[in-house]
């Protein structure tokens, strides 16, 4: 299978007043044509920071780096601005957490979809409006024609994803990211988006990277999954090796959290992770989840973790053997 | 100054790092330090403020003295000019420096003045409109629209010359004219503290109307308030300098700057320094005024502006 | 729009009755103005002459009734000292004033929308210091004065330019100059502020996500919407600039509206003060009641609903 993006440790740096913010710290990961690969991990865990680093869209203070990091081929690290301006929107789309204000409210929905194409295409306005309406009537919006003509005042939140999904589809992508897509939006309209994305995906073979804190999102549309926490993978896998055998004591806490079917029984207690996470600010030793880890020791302070590969694509990050997890975390 | 200083709060990052987090009052002091206008606008006012209180021991001469025997002496630094007068001799002979002291005395009160009195209508308006919002809104935004239709300057040349030009009236005058600056931003202020928890805890434990405007509104306003009357403050001694230039504002002899520009006017094309001195004075104490006040607004704000 | 049109079509007509009363009432402050009309040396009976003839013996309300309604008419009674009606004596002058009020609105969006983006788009540089230093500096001088060192130093030392006087154009620029100055800290701030501020927001990135150019997204996105408040601003600036032109005016002698007030002040030529006052308020009134519909205008979010 093709590979469309290729990330190996990339670092994400902020300054603060505080001190250095190390948003992102040795994160590596890679996208197939057609696949979805989902980010997960509690708000801060640098999830969003990862995908504004593939876009070159950080803060203006914040600095990446990275061994690789490369798009279809192309050393995104090496090209400047202009090439980089080429390639968003055109061959990579992102779609925002907060519909309601990712769109301009000066200007119409019709106008801001045929500006993403007549920037990356030599087509005339027609044509770019023909591209929006089409494009409009796959995200599943009726009246598309009249749409066009709206602000985006106008529309509900579930609109306005929509529309901005059309958008992120306009020029043809071969990658998607989705940062949170539906966590603004109701329930009912969080399945919706969710499907719709997936069929697209599907659709036009397009590469998805999926950033969500929901492993219940992550479990229905996912074929693989990075956890993240503070700015690192601490666990990767196939979304059904995750599930099924988790491995690192932050994945198992997260999966303890949700309800199973038919598992969970009535009035039982969910779990839930006691503590807060650590804010990656400074010099960093050791692991970052210790002071909430059930298994913790003294060495965990002392050693660097390393994420150990048990078979192809499926590592974990923890100084503990997965056998020696699973016994540590069941006594706990 | 982190390692000595009082921690208010610890999180232990849990990564080795311990992060402290100061106080809200060194951080404000830490920002103090930093701003750069915030200390050139506080010396500023901070030194017309001493001019204006050892104004008699400071003046070498009368402010009022007139000597025609010695009119229109140059500055020191002009080879005309005596030590004996060190910034010269209007056209009556009077001493300019003594003038531009006792000048001092004069912007700051008068500044002073009318801000308390615009102030004080100001703040009681928007107050009122943010806090009870509704109807009281409605009729202080329709008086704040009122009061900017009507040209300040003419308005309060007219009422200066209708009743007589006293110091007085130019403060009363000009202190009803320029409230409307200070309802606007307490306004804005108070919607946004009136929407805080606190408010509605205090309403929700049963506290009357006045109380919670007294001790939960106003104190929230204080940094707001302070920022408002300082930048006010220069705002109205501009004005009341505008009025005294058009020779309807202080009246003659009083050593107002305003005046002591129009009367070198005249003289200036021959004597430049009869206007660049009072006006110099001028410029640095509103200048001073303004980062005083700017400053204040920015080590208080509550992310801190850089 | 039209409710919203005819909303503040409405509380301008309020304002402007409010104002009116106020103008009415502003020359009685002295107490009786048949005193003031008359002059210091009048005797009882001219004084008891001038009430009748201007109808000061009437009731205030019938007096405000029959002064705005002829107000309306554009008839504001005659001067005692020009003898003229009032009406033609602003007519001759209300050019002068309108022209350096507008080019003083020109010179200072023209100076701050620039300065103040340059700001915005590079923070804390030493652009944005020189136009934070322009802008702190232009609240703190006293405009009268600015006039003044200007009329030494370009107009008498170097000679480049008229002292006084409305015969050309360069006799507007120090005039303009002067007034405008006034106005580009306001404008100035408020650009910065909003182009931070939107720069800042989703919808501009976006606007980069598209991979939009930069100055695509400055211009066709932040600017647009950061500039809706600024036009606002303009509408009122003018209106205080109008305001302003009293003290420019008397520091350069041109013969406009804010000298003729100047003038009519000193010299109790009380009909062409309070027709003065009325008609700048009135001014204010029209150019508020315009930025409110101008901003509607550019604002699809009031506009469109």
């Amino acid at each position: 299978m093709k590979s469309v993006l290729e990330v190996k440790s990339l670092y994400v740096d902020l300054p603060l007043p505080a001190g250095m913010l190390h948003a992102v710290r040795n994160v590596s990961f890679h996208v197939n044509q057609g696949e979805t690969v989902s980010l997960v991990g509690e708000s801060g865990c640098g999830k969003s920071m990862t995908a504004l680093a593939v876009m070159n869209l950080l803060p203006r203070k914040g600095v990446r780096r990275a061994e690789v990091l490369s798009f279809e081929g192309r050393d995104l690290m090496k090209i400047d601005d202009s090439k980089m301006a080429d390639i968003r929107g055109n061959k990579m789309a992102m779609i925002f957490q907060e519909p309601m204000t990712s769109l301009d409210p000066c200007y119409t929905i019709g106008n801001q979809l045929e500006e993403a194409i007549l920037q990356h295409r030599k087509v005339s306005t027609a044509e770019a409006r023909d591209r929006a309406v089409f494009l409009l009537e796959k995200v599943g919006i009726t009246a598309a024609e009249s749409r066009l003509k709206q602000y985006p005042h106008q529309l509900s939140g579930g609109l306005r994803q929509r529309v901005m999904i059309a958008m992120g589809l306009m020029c043809g992508p071969s990658l998607i990211i989705a940062d949170e897509p539906t966590t603004a939006l109701d329930v009912t309209i969080q399945a919706q988006i969710l499907s719709l994305l997936a069929s697209l995906q599907q659709e036009f073979e397009m590469g998805l990277i999926l950033i969500t804190h929901d492993l219940g999102v992550v479990s229905r549309t996912a074929d693989r999954l990075a956890v993240m926490y503070c700015g690192e993978v601490v666990e990767t896998g196939t979304t059904e090796e995750v599930f099924d055998n988790p491995i690192h004591p932050y994945t198992r806490g997260l999966m303890d959290c949700i309800p199973v079917p038919g598992k969970t029984k009535p009035g039982e207690k969910l779990g839930s992770i006691p503590g807060m996470v650590p804010t990656p600010i400074g010099e960093l030793t050791g692991c970052s989840f210790r002071n909430r880890c059930p298994s913790a020791s003294p060495d965990c302070a002392r050693t660097e973790t390393r994420l150990i590969e048990i078979s192809p694509g499926r590592a974990y990050r923890c100084l503990l053997s997965p056998e020696a997890c699973a016994v540590e975390w069941n006594r706990a | 100054m982190a390692t000595s200083a009082p921690i208010s709060k610890i999180l232990d990052a849990g990564l080795g790092e311990t992060v402290i987090f100061p106080s809200p009052g060194q951080v404000i002091r830490r920002r103090m330090r930093r701003h750069k206008g915030l200390i050139i606008g506080g010396i500023a006012v901070l030194l017309t403020f001493l001019v204006a209180v050892f104004a008699p021991v400071l003046a070498p001469h009368d402010p009022y003295a007139q000597d025609l025997s010695k009119r229109l002496i140059p500055p020191f630094w002009h080879e005309k000019g005596t030590w004996d007068h060190p910034l010269g001799t209007d056209n009556l002979g009077r001493d300019y420096l003594s003038r531009v002291v006792y000048g001092c005395r004069i912007s700051l009160i008068i500044g002073f003045s009318i801000m308390l009195i615009a102030v004080t209508i100001g703040t009681t308006m928007g107050i009122l409109a943010g806090y009870f919002g509704g109807t009281v809104d409605m009729v202080v935004s329709f008086l704040v629209t009122v009061r900017l239709a009507l040209p300040a300057v003419l308005v309060a040349l007219a009422v200066v010359v209708l009743i007589g030009g006293s110091m007085t009236v130019v403060i009363v005058a000009l202190g009803f004219l320029i409230w409307a600056r200070a309802a606007v931003v307490i306004r804005a202020s108070t919607q946004q503290i009136r929407s805080q928890d606190y408010v509605a805890a205090a309403q929700a434990a049963g506290c009357s109307t006045i109380r919670i405007l007294l001790t939960e509104i106003l104190p929230n306003l204080a940094d707001n308030l302070v920022v408002v009357a300082t930048l006010e403050i220069g705002r109205a001694i501009l004005l009341e300098a505008a009025l005294s230039f058009l020779g309807m504002g202080v009246q003659p002899p009083t050593p107002s700057w305003g005046l002591m520009i129009s009367e070198g006017k005249e003289f200036m094309l021959f004597f430049p320094y009869l206007i660049t001195i009072p006006g110099t004075a001028l410029f640095i104490l509103v200048l001073g005024m303004n980062l005083l006040g700017d400053g204040i607004r920015d080590v208080t704000a509550p992310e801190g502006r850089t | 729009m039209i409710v919203y049109t005819l909303k503040r079509l409405g509380l301008a007509a309020l304002v402007a009755i409010t104002v009116s009363i106020i103008s009415f009432m502003l020359i009685r402050l002295s107490g009786d103005p048949a005193i003031a009309l008359a002059g210091e040396n009048a005797t009882s009976e001219q004084i008891e002459f001038i009430r009748i003839q201007y109808g000061f013996d009437r009731p205030l309300v019938i007096q405000y009734l029959d002064w705005a309604h002829r107000a309306l008419q554009a008839d504001f009674g005659e001067s005692p000292y020009f003898q003229q009606p009032v009406t033609r004596i602003i007519g001759d002058r209300i050019g002068v004033t309108l022209k350096l009020g507008v080019m003083s609105l020109i010179f200072a969006v023209a100076v701050s929308i620039p300065m103040g983006v340059l700001a915005s788009i590079r923070p804390n540089t030493w652009i944005d210091r020189i136009a934070l230093s322009i802008s702190v500096m232009g609240q703190a001088m006293p405009s009268f004065w600015f006039g003044l060192i200007m009329i030494i130093v370009l107009g008498v030392w170097l000679r480049l330019l008229p002292i006084s006087g409305t015969d050309s154009f360069a006799h507007y620029i120090m005039p303009t100059i002067a007034l405008g100055y006034y106005g580009i800290p306001a404008f100035m701030r408020l650009t910065r502020s909003g182009m931070l501020e939107v720069l800042s927001s989703d919808h501009i990135r976006t606007a980069r996500a598209k991979g939009l150019r930069w100055g695509k997204v400055l211009f066709k996105h932040a600017l647009r919407n950061a500039i809706i408040p600024v036009v606002a601003l303009a509408a009122v600036q003018l209106g205080f600039m109008l305001g302003g032109s009293i003290v420019i005016e008397s520091v350069f002698a041109l013969h406009g509206i804010g000298y003729l007030a100047w003038e009519s002040i000193g010299r109790r030529d009380l009909p062409v003060v309070q027709a003065i006052v009325l008609l700048l308020s009135m001014i204010f009134v029209a150019l508020t009641l315009l930025s409110d519909i101008i901003n509607a205008f550019l604002d699809p979010r009031i506009r469109v609903k």
